[in-house]
């Protein structure tokens, strides 16, 4: 069926990269590869907070000074980082349809993910380089 | 981005597909509706992540003022809720794993990994947060 026009552009050409989420596989396979990655990460990050449970400040910075600890958390925020940036991302396609809105959710996702996480690796890196 | 109207208003006379609210509830969908909320809360949890590490690197009061929340009631209620959305979210991923490799999509292990992931979570809940009161 083809539509009243006025542009010479083709039909193709108007929707090529339109489609609802701005992206296919690329996402789908992040999803993936973090959730494996967030498994181990997890347990590490559960173990963590189990050591520094109930700790003063000399005991959760002696606790950071470990490098098993610095590094584990790193990881365990760096991944999360990509994974909640991504989850978030499908909930926002998912559930905000007006277009300005939906811009501005998925640009604020992106800023809030990043802040996030520099700001825990920030806390982290002096903690253990302290 | 222009609005682009291709079909001269045609999708806004179409009728939609039933959506989720037709359907009788069966446990896959409320798992499946239960580890998106607890990712939306575990996003906002990491609030609380970043304010206790910053905390603890700048140490004096503003650790101070975060250890008393944590141990404040409300404190207590947000790291349990906290607590649950990790594990619901953690088992419930290790689930989607299983699917996503093709496992246990047939019934009734479908069933019994959702109930698995229910039962994990809430156990994993009470074992943890035990152990963080035993441990601190």
């Amino acid at each position: 069926m083809a539509p009243e026009s006025t542009s010479i552009r083709t039909l193709t050409s108007r929707v090529r990269h339109l489609g609802s989420a701005k992206s296919g596989t690329r996402d789908a396979w992040l999803m993936r590869l973090t959730n494996v990655a967030l498994l181990p990460l997890g347990l590490a990050f559960v173990w963590i907070v189990l050591l520094l449970a109930g700790k003063d400040e000399a005991g959760v910075k002696a606790q950071f000074a470990h490098p098993c600890t610095a590094i584990f958390m790193l990881l365990f925020v760096l991944v999360s980082i990509f994974h909640m940036k991504a989850g978030m991302a499908s909930i926002i396609d998912d559930y905000v349809h007006a277009p300005r809105l939906k811009e501005w959710s998925l640009t604020a996702n992106v800023f809030f993910s990043i802040g996030f996480g520099v700001a825990a690796i920030y806390a982290i890196l002096k903690l253990s380089l302290a | 981005m222009a609005d682009l109207d291709l079909n001269n208003g045609l999708a806004a006379r179409r009728p939609l597909s039933p959506h989720l609210s037709i359907y009788r509830p069966t446990l896959t969908m409320l798992m499946s509706i239960a580890h998106r909320i607890t990712g939306a809360a575990l996003y906002a949890g990491t609030i609380l992540l970043v304010w206790y590490l910053l905390a603890a690197a700048n140490g004096g009061t503003a650790f101070a003022a975060a250890a008393s929340f944590m141990h404040s009631l409300l404190g207590q209620l947000v790291l349990l809720g906290f607590t649950f959305a990790f594990l619901h979210h953690f088992f419930g991923g290790i689930r989607h794993l299983i699917w996503d490799l093709g496992y246990g999509l047939d019934h009734p292990m479908r069933e019994w990994l959702a109930l698995g992931t229910l039962a994990a979570s809430l156990t994993f809940t009470v074992v943890l947060f035990g152990a963080a009161h035993f441990l601190g």
